[in-house]
């Protein structure tokens, strides 16, 4: 039994850990959250020369060949920092969806852009309300050319290129590439719960696009949501234990009635619930990473179970931490929102609960009718 | 990552997997076995089993060549009741006295007296119990109130223990007792082994909410135990209690039933507003949260045997398994029942679905949060041993015993 990371991947997060203390600390999240950058630009230029950004990237298309592993490993240190940087967007979706729906020339010429941080990437799928449907997409690419709106689009005022989910001609499901800087294509940033992350409604009005030549159809949309699901529940079990670690260290220091408020089982086991999930959590994600970089026939299954625990843990982690805290911890000065919030960012894009446990079931279904 | 054995392993598990598929009968998975008290068959069934497994090797895998073990180390452990858990192997009447009590001795008792215990013990020749619990002392273990007095080269013990699985069956048991009430309650505590059949002990089955009866209460009057049989110092039997306790069970996934597949099984036979129950969205809700508990617990599992397989020991995070489980068995078991509607209610074994598993379960599940450990313990334990938060305040750690409040019984 070897379920664990190596230990080189372990070296790799300790010095994500440190690197990301120091360069994503809460001041450099507050300034995206309250509106003087619109990401930590010093941050991603950091994370680009590291070779982050092509982690999982092979090296033929400039990345750093470190696997898909080496991806969660970083995923979980980012979400650990609430790093305020577009590495979902551009690593998990937009580089993924070149790799897996791309031609050999479409990865030759767009990958190593996105790898090198110069490109930044973004994935449009919804369109308004709703859970991730086929028949939501409404969304259409006639002669080349992309028109329909798609909001909210994570990253999407910050982003140069965007891979957007629409219909071809004769309705089939595809995946363009677009500039977002080209004409035709109008972006307004968007307030969100989130704001230490940015969002935008894209509007295409007859944009030049590029259709991904590779695989195309729903199905492939379901394999890129499940390959990142993998990816964010690393990022949410990060964000989970940096919560619980706060909630703790604040229940040791804050006394009340004469004693520290973490000598209260109350509180104790309020926390021991909440190191719980978040352990169940870890292990899914773990087996999830497992799935991904093997690449195993279980991947579907196990992206659900993971993204389903993963939800359920940041959320009790981060609720939990500022009650924990009482009333100091609903003051804005305070950092336990910003886990609060990206907790509720990272539950609602690519699919909420809801849809993912219902997929769960079907998949369940399908394994056992298979 | 991957969840291959090393080669060492690999061949460990090959020679368990042959050893049982040439003794044992696999596990179906169509009606769970069910744990009723032991009979004098099931008894019979038990100690030849162990005999079996003993002579072949697989018992005590952990332990010392020289008491018939392998001296290996504790992932072979581990991977012996993987397999064996695919097969329906007798069980339930050694797990107590290899798991805890003759570890126990192996720490306090002189050469001799392991000499003559542990090879009858791990051969299931001799069966034991753990005498610990009270009416008065529960998970306050240490508020325990059964009385041992010096006398001569003997101890007289006097008071009632409780909870003790397979009392009745053993031939000795473990038991720790106050010796000195003068004192605060950890230091006046000694710890000692005696005979189950001495003179003055009386055993009375419990009868449970469940209906079963798989605990005793057992009554001392005036019961003779030498000094000899002492193990650690007058005065130190909370330090030996502590070596009892530490010898926590490691997780292995025993399967409770019914889980989350025969809740899906269950779901998709049932019929309700003219659908199968399984098209409810409520209800794939639930399903997906407990299914996704359980891989979570597997994988933990997972996790806690590549940390032995790397030479590791397993600490209090692993309070976690019974934790989860327990609750979950109980919440599955009544939601079962919800689906059934008022059909949930019967038990007859001609109507009932699934041998009325569900029901069954909904009424033995509470044990599973309070025995071996109560959901507020492990509670406690996660929040002191892992996240490091402050003990209890205990108000009656530093006074005299005899002055410690009691409640009005």
């Amino acid at each position: 039994m070897n379920f664990d990371f190596s230990d080189e991947l372990k070296q790799l997060r300790d010095l994500a850990r440190r690197f990301l203390a120091e360069h994503s600390s809460p001041s450099v999240v507050r300034s995206v959250l309250e509106g003087r950058d619109t990401y930590a630009a010093d941050l991603w230029r950091a994370m680009a020369e590291m070779g982050w950004l092509g982690a999982a990237i092979p090296e033929q298309y400039g990345g750093a060949g470190l696997g898909y592993e080496g991806l969660c490993v970083l995923a979980e240190e980012i979400g650990r920092a609430l790093a305020p940087v577009p590495f979902a967007s551009s690593a998990y979706l937009a580089s993924e969806a070149i790799l897996l729906a791309g031609s050999e020339t479409q990865k030759g010429r767009l990958l190593p852009m996105f790898a090198d941080g110069s490109t930044i990437g973004c994935f449009a799928l919804a369109e308004g309300s709703g859970n991730p449907h086929s028949g939501a997409v409404h969304a259409r690419c006639v002669g080349g050319r992309l028109t329909g709106s798609k909001w909210p689009v994570t990253d999407g005022s910050i982003a140069d290129l965007a891979v957007v989910v629409a219909r071809d001609e004769a309705g089939e499901i595809a995946l363009y590439v677009a500039d977002l800087t080209a004409s035709n294509v109008s972006r307004r940033s968007l307030s969100t719960v989130d704001p230490s992350r940015d969002h935008a409604r894209i509007d295409f009005a007859g944009a030049d696009v590029e259709r991904l030549s590779g695989e195309a159809g729903w199905p492939m949309v379901l394999r890129l949501l499940e390959r990142a699901a993998v990816l964010m529940a690393f990022e949410q079990v990060g964000g989970a234990d940096a919560s619980l670690e706060m909630a703790r260290n604040y229940a040791l220091e804050r006394y009340a009635f004469g004693r520290p408020i973490g000598s209260f089982q109350a509180i104790k086991h309020k926390l021991a619930d909440v190191y719980v999930a978040t352990e169940l959590a870890r292990s899914n994600a773990f087996y999830g990473a497992w799935a991904l970089s093997a690449d195993a026939a279980e991947l579907s299954l196990a992206a659900a179970t993971a993204r389903v625990s993963a939800i359920e843990a940041f959320h009790l982690a981060s609720k939990e931490n500022i009650q924990t805290h009482g009333g100091i911890g609903f003051t804005w000065d305070t950092d336990c929102h910003l886990y609060y919030r990206r907790s509720k960012q990272l539950a609602l894009t690519l699919g909420s609960a809801p849809w993912w446990k219902d997929r769960l079931v079907q998949l369940l279904e399908m394994r056992n009718a298979g | 990552m991957d969840f291959n054995d090393t080669p060492e392993e690999a061949k460990f598990r090959a020679e368990a997997r042959a050893f049982l598929a040439a003794n044992a009968e696999p596990k179906g998975r169509a009606r769970p076995v069910l744990r009723g008290g032991l009979d004098v068959e099931a008894v019979k069934r038990c100690k030849s089993w162990q005999a079996k497994k003993a002579d072949a090797g697989f018992a005590g895998i952990t332990w010392p060549k020289r008491f018939g073990g392998r001296e290996a180390s504790a992932i072979f452990h581990v991977i012996y009741l993987q397999e064996e858990d695919n097969y329906a192997v007798p069980r339930g009447l050694f797990e107590i006295g290899l798991g805890m009590c003759i570890p126990t001795m192996m720490a306090y008792a002189d050469g001799e007296q392991l000499d003559r215990y542990v090879r009858p013990a791990l051969r299931g020749e001799e069966v034991w119990c753990q005498l610990f619990s009270e009416p008065a002392g529960g998970s306050d273990l240490a508020a325990l109130r059964t009385r041992a007095e010096r006398d001569g080269d003997d101890w007289i013990i006097n008071g009632q223990k409780i909870w003790t699985s397979g009392a009745h069956l053993s031939d000795f048991g473990i038991i720790v007792v106050r010796t000195d009430p003068n004192v605060p309650k950890h230091e006046g505590l000694t710890f000692f082994f005696l005979d189950m059949k001495s003179p003055g002990i009386e055993i009375r089955p419990i009868h449970q909410m469940s209906g079963a009866s798989h605990f005793n209460e057992v009554f001392f009057t005036d019961v003779r135990v030498p000094d000899a049989q002492r193990l650690g110092a007058v005065g130190q039997g909370w330090k030996v209690s502590l070596t009892t306790l530490m010898n926590e069970r490691l997780a292995v996934g025993e399967v409770h039933r019914p889980d989350v597949e025969d809740l899906v099984e269950l779901a998709r036979s049932l019929v309700v507003d003219g659908a199968s129950a399984i098209r409810n969205a409520a209800v794939r809700e639930r399903i997906a949260e407990w299914y996704a508990r359980t891989q979570g617990l597997t994988f933990t599992r997972f996790r806690t045997m590549t940390a032995l397989s790397r030479g590791q020991t397993p600490g209090p995070e692993n309070s976690i398994h019974k934790l989860v489980n327990a609750s979950k068995l109980q919440d599955i078991a009544s939601y079962g029942l919800d689906l059934m509607g008022a059909a949930g209610l019967v038990m007859d074994d001609d109507l009932a679905l699934y041998y009325a598993m569900f029901q069954q379960a909904l009424l033995s599940s509470p044990s599973g949060r309070i025995a071996g450990g109560s959901d507020e313990i492990l509670r406690n334990i996660i929040a002191e041993r892992v996240l490091g938060l402050p003990a209890d305040i205990r108000v009656d750690k530093n006074k005299p015993f005899n002055q410690v409040p009691t409640g009005p019984r």
